[in-house]
């Protein structure tokens, strides 16, 4: 059975729970089991959050993510934070623009881009989230990610869908 | 001829208060206003804990009994689901100006479509005459034996100025029923209450100065005349807040 | 029916709405805000109520009244609310008034933290206010659950004539999920009983708790007592997992059961023997369900997010008859799978 626990963190605003809902609902489309859970309470006033999202072929059993497959960081507490949590064989995918330290963990896949900084080189400001996910999700169909971006987005930013679309395959392309 | 009948909103059922007591002629101008108005057939009653806990074995339509000093909660309740209805609660001082204090005040900020006929007779009554917000300085009382003390007890809490001052109040009013000249004037601003909310205009509350000759210790005609000369000075009597005007 | 991710905490609103309630009262307390936020949105545009109360006291008492006047209502809190309601559900509880309560759990007591929690079950199952009376205590453990239980928690509120409480937690009402909501058209209740106004045709209705008379109040409640036998015998739930040939049986509700569920597939892996039992109804409790489960296996382990309460109810349904070990996570965290096979090696499923 393949179950893959994501773990996404960085500071409130950075765009971890969406893009952690986004990847659950690409798991949706994809006919699997999903679940997206997300830290609550002081730290999404600005301080750092975090979401566990488990997509699986299996009915997910505990939505908490305390061993990532995959870890996802924007800002350096969590890498502190989580990077002694990724699973041998995971991989951390983290954006460099304000992590200036390198992983410690020699047992994992490291993936790193200056994500925030191609972001707002390239007018998509505060989309760092979707550029990582981009290069995440390098083989998954264009159209799964097309139908989960549509999902994701509420009806009243539609507006921000070709910007998006625009972010991930930036990802992709670096 | 029939010159003098019961209202029909009464019940026949025999009141349990004591002698003197005015929740009596209090039930009884609430169920004059519900009759000349017409209303009895879609009203509800809201009981409180009190001496008047017993209130919907007294009135000849629908009632709910609250929890003490919930009474503006459960109305509001009741109202919400059928806002055609006419909805009151009677509550003591206990019941309105200590426990249920957010209750009242609330109610009347949101001006929720209700009328609140509230019993100020200084006192606890059910329990055993202990000291009420309401209770007067130097009140002696089972809980304030020496006199109430306002260094250690604080003052006298006056409802209707309080709630007056909220714009969301619509109509407020102090009565008493201490003489036949009072009694009259208490069953106009009850029934005007009532029409208040008939029509739709929002919150009214009827403060009525009352007695306990009971808890006072005192005979009913001195417990008039104790209300009278103490009470009514603390608690000016007339129209608070009146929107209309 | 296509399915679409939705927080727990906005399944639960959004099926009561499909079930056919149109009055919420309740008062911001986290984490069950969406709740509210959800109600307040969609309530004015059905033709709804929905009304932010001065306090949880004055929202269960605003339930009381529309309850007495014969609506389908609802209310929510977390756990420092649901002790404010309290008073409120007793009443409730005296009166027999029908209504849906659900605690989005945190962890306890006093102010505690906001993150999930288990801890409230001996208030809730075993009363929490004062007198003889029992709520049905729904435990789900999704958010398609916490849809679906809402939908039959105002059906079995009505036909009992008891609240429903629906004992969620914070991981629960947070957590998204993909959901369904698809229930057939609610049959409203026709409550000749409700205070909506004699019209001059009928007797007063009075909704009341209040005995004078010792003698009256014991037989309300005996009469009552009647009624919860019935409850006993029709809506007691439970699912079993893997139990079939089980040595070691979990026992587990709401979020632990998924925790427990996952540390039955580990226990599987490794050729141990691991079943899960999970009560959905905790008032009424699986307690014949544990029973018969008693002379199967070798012993139980009850996993909570709690220091314990449960598995008292575990241990009264086994009456001693095999060991019944606890395993739990106090203040807001929640046990891992690995967590609880460790704890399972530990009291002896070592193959």
């Amino acid at each position: 059975m393949a179950v893959t626990n994501y773990l996404l963190a960085g500071f409130g605003g950075q765009g971890v729970l969406f893009a952690g809902k986004f990847l659950a609902n690409l798991g949706l489309i994809e006919g699997k089991y999903v679940s997206w859970l997300p830290s609550y309470g002081p730290e999404m006033r600005g301080g750092t959050c975090n979401c566990s999202v488990v997509v699986s072929d299996e009915p997910v059993g505990s939505p908490v993510v305390s061993a990532p497959d995959v870890l996802m960081v924007l800002n350096l507490p969590s890498l502190d934070k989580f990077e002694n949590t990724v699973r041998a064989g995971g991989t951390i995918y983290m954006d460099t623009s304000f992590i200036e330290r390198k992983p410690v963990r020699k047992d994992v896949k490291v993936v790193a881009l200056k994500a925030a900084k191609e972001a707002s080189e390239n007018g998509m400001l505060g989309l760092a989230n979707m550029i990582l996910l981009g290069k995440l999700l390098a083989d998954t169909a264009q159209t799964s990610i097309n139908k989960a971006l549509e999902e994701s987005i509420s009806a009243k930013r539609t507006d921000m869908l070709a910007l998006n679309l625009k972010a991930l395959a930036k990802g992709k392309s670096l | 001829m029939i010159v003098f009948d019961k209202p029909k909103s009464l019940s026949d059922k025999p009141m349990h208060y004591c002698p003197g007591c005015t929740h009596g002629i209090v039930h009884r101008l609430v169920g004059e206003a519900i009759d000349s108005l017409g209303i009895q057939g879609k009203t509800i009653g809201v009981a409180p804990v009190g001496c008047a806990v017993l209130v919907y074995e007294y009135f000849n339509f629908d009632f709910v009994q609250a929890a003490h000093g919930r009474a503006p909660a459960v109305a509001t309740g009741i109202k919400r689901a059928n806002p055609d209805n006419i909805v009151f609660t009677y509550q003591g001082d206990g019941d309105l100006a200590s426990i249920g204090t957010a209750e009242i005040v609330h109610a009347a900020a949101r001006n929720e479509n209700i009328t609140v006929v509230f019993i100020n007779n200084a006192i606890f009554g059910m329990t055993g005459g202990q000291m009420a917000p309401t209770s007067l300085p130097g009140q002696i009382t089972q809980t304030s034996p020496y006199g109430r003390d306002v260094k250690a007890c604080g003052y006298p809490v006056r409802v209707s100025e309080m709630l007056s001052t909220l714009d969301g109040a619509g109509y407020i009013e102090r009565v008493s029923v201490t003489s036949v000249k009072y009694i009259k004037q208490a069953a106009a601003a009850i029934k005007k209450a009532f029409e208040y909310q008939k029509e739709g205009k929002g919150f009214s509350l009827i403060e009525v100065i009352s007695t306990c000759p009971t808890n006072w210790g005192l005979s009913p005609s001195d417990a008039l005349k104790w209300a009278e000369e103490n009470m009514l000075p603390y608690y000016p009597l007339g129209v608070y807040k009146d929107r209309n005007n | 029916m296509k399915k679409v991710l939705m927080k727990g905490n906005e399944a639960v609103a959004e099926a009561a709405i499909m079930a056919g309630c149109r009055h919420y009262f309740g008062y911001p307390i986290t984490p069950q805000n969406e709740i509210g936020a959800y109600m307040s949105a969609r309530m004015p545009k059905i033709g709804g109520v929905f009304l932010q109360a001065e306090s949880e006291i004055s929202a269960i008492n605003m339930v009381y009244g529309a309850a007495g006047a014969g609506k389908r209502v609802m209310t929510s809190s977390s756990s420092p609310g649901i002790s404010l309601k309290t008073e409120g559900i007793s009443y409730l509880c005296g009166a027999d008034l029908p209504c849906v309560i659900v605690n989005i759990q945190r962890g306890g007591p006093g102010l505690g933290t906001i993150q999930p929690s288990q801890a409230d079950y001996f208030q809730c199952v075993k009363g929490g206010g004062h007198g003889d009376y029992k709520t049905i205590v729904f435990a789900p453990s999704s958010v398609q659950e916490m849809a679906d239980l809402a939908v039959e928690g105002f059906s079995a509120a009505e036909k009992y004539r008891m609240p429903v409480m629906i004992l969620s937690d914070g991981t629960l009402g947070q957590m998204m999920e993909p959901v369904a909501l698809k229930y057939p058209a609610p049959k409203l209740p026709t409550s000749d009983w409700a205070a909506t106004g004699t019209q001059g045709k009928r007797k007063p209705n009075v909704i009341n708790s209040l005995f004078l008379l010792c003698e009256q109040l014991e037989s309300a409640v005996v009469s009552r007592f009647e009624r919860y036998k019935t409850v006993v015998q029709n809506e007691t739930r439970v699912e079993e997992y893997q139990t079939e040939d089980a040595d070691i049986c979990i026992v587990a509700f709401g979020i632990s059961a998924r925790v427990g569920r996952g540390a039955v597939n580990l226990a599987r892996a490794q050729g141990l023997k691991v079943g899960l039992i999970r009560p959905i109804t905790l008032w009424p409790f699986p307690s014949s369900t544990i029973e018969k489960a008693a002379q199967k296996v070798k012993a139980f382990l009850t996993v909570e997010c709690s220091m314990g309460q449960m598995v008292e109810d575990v241990r009264l349904a086994t009456a001693g008859k095999k060991p019944v070990h606890f395993f739990g996570k106090a203040g807001g965290t929640i046990p891992s799978p690995e967590q609880v096979l460790a704890e399972i090696i530990k009291i002896g499923g070592v193959k």
